[in-house]
């Protein structure tokens, strides 16, 4: 059992470590780290302990930050995260994932790098680079980014990534070839006919199943859907959810049919809570029924968004849920989203959370 | 009265840098002599002093960083500007961000 939940928090002006008891009361903040540069994603490996931060710093370019001290002190690298000369440099590092002693960073423009060293270098899987539907990418309205990284828990060859806007892609040789994966998820802004492509969906997060790894959910910017064929075929689920668009989801720890969305108003008049009332949405029969879930969260003015990667769950019992918004506040539940109360408020804009993963 | 060129040949030049990159490689100096033909030259010498410093102050276009000027001798430099000896080159963070 872990002593304490410490949750890690991407925002746009550096990282911050919140921790608490398992109880999920009396935390503190601390940060910003990572020299206060814009940080799009940070995580921990549980087998180091390690915890990695990632982004980029309009006067210095790309970087993967790591601490091995929880957060007190902190280094950075980008030793072989560059295309090669003369391609367009790569702007920020978006998005990581920490598995069987590899560390994979997600960049933009969208490209797939992994260190075999705890981030010290970078070696690109330029594979990604070489499928046919490149050179048809379009960028989203963040830029060309990977923003998402599935690892399969027992077969490291095989790993999927999302795209804004080019879709899922899933390799099943470590990165060499890819496959798109979007067939059922929609295209709303492509003509009439032409709404279910191979690829340039606008995905904006998956999140795999736990103990069932087929298993994927993917929240779109049309839509929200599922896949027992880890991709190759997906299903709508947003019947019963308040709109198409919004940006994380997140999995339970153990329940796969537990699943965490947070839509927003649409996607053209704001992107923000429904009628300024914040609501979390949760299925418990894989997408099939959904209920809100507002208890302890603001429920006037709440002109707030949530980004792609700011929704996360712990492995507690039972299970507590995070989430982080554009304005800066963090809220939490201790009891699998029934209810919330806020962990920290005026924070910078906030871009990813996540939870401190332990071995125990 | 020319400045001496030193024994291999290599303009020497002085090298300052602001606080913002100094903060990302601990124990830099803010004010080095370097020995480089070219501002590219000069950034390799730099990142072999402090590896990862190149990566911070130059991107892959091959360019200086759209928001890092390089002056030498008042001019502003790119990476490819040859350095002379005796120059003074001042790396500076630009007015950027929000």
């Amino acid at each position: 059992m872990p002593e304490s939940v410490v949750i890690l928090i991407g925002t746009k002006k550096g990282a911050f470590i919140a921790e608490g008891t398992t109880e999920r009361s009396a935390w503190s903040i601390r940060g910003p780290y990572c020299d206060a540069w814009p940080i799009n994603h940070v995580i921990g490996d549980a087998a180091s302990g390690t915890i990695y931060a990632a982004g980029g710093n309009e006067w210095f370019g790309p970087a993967v930050w790591m601490s091995t001290d929880l957060g007190q002190t902190w280094s950075h690298s980008s030793d072989g995260l560059a295309y090669a000369d003369g391609e367009a440099p790569i702007q920020s590092v978006w998005s990581l994932r920490a598995v069987n002693g590899h560390l994979f960073a997600g960049v933009a423009p969208a490209g797939l790098f992994r260190s075999d060293d705890g981030g010290v270098t970078w070696v690109h899987l330029d594979g990604l680079q070489k499928h046919p539907s490149r050179a048809d990418w379009m960028p989203g309205g963040a830029g060309l980014v990977l923003h998402h990284i599935v690892a399969h828990p027992s077969d490291e060859k095989q790993i999927w990534i999302g795209i804004s806007a080019a879709g899922v892609f899933h390799t099943a040789d470590g990165g060499k070839t890819w496959e798109p994966r979007n067939k059922g998820t929609r295209n709303d802004f492509a003509p009439e006919g032409q709404r279910y492509p191979e690829f340039g969906q606008c995905v904006h997060a998956i999140v795999m199943a736990p103990g069932v790894p087929d298993r994927l959910y993917q929240q779109n910017h049309c839509g929200m859907y599922v896949t027992e064929s880890g991709g190759r075929e997906w299903e709508s689920i947003e019947t019963g959810l308040p709109s198409t668009f919004g940006f994380p989801a997140a999995a339970h720890p153990r329940d796969p049919d537990i699943l965490y969305l947070l839509p927003l108003n649409g996607d053209s008049i704001g992107r923000f809570m429904p009628d300024g009332q914040a609501a979390i949405w949760r299925t418990t029969d894989r997408g099939k029924t959904w209920q809100a879930l507002r208890t302890g969260l603001p429920q006037d003015g709440a002109f707030f968004g949530v980004l792609r990667q700011a929704l996360a769950t712990d492995s507690l019992t039972p299970a507590g849920v995070y989430f982080g918004t554009s304005s800066g506040s963090l809220f939490a539940s201790a009891d699998e989203g029934d209810s919330w109360f806020r962990v920290a408020e005026h924070l910078p804009t906030i871009t990813s959370v996540e939870i401190m993963p332990t071995n125990a | 009265m020319s400045e001496s060129v030193t024994p291999e040949g290599l303009p020497s030049v002085r090298v300052v840098l602001p606080a913002p990159p100094l903060r990302l490689f601990p124990g830099a100096a803010a004010d080095v002599r370097i020995q480089a033909y070219t501002v590219s030259d000069m950034l390799d010498v730099l990142n072999q002093r402090w590896p990862g410093m190149r990566d911070r102050l130059a991107d892959t276009s091959p360019a200086v960083r759209r928001h890092i000027n390089i002056f030498v001798d008042g001019q502003r430099a790119q990476l490819q500007t040859p350095l002379v000896d005796g120059a003074d080159v001042y790396v500076l963070t630009a007015m950027s961000g929000g």
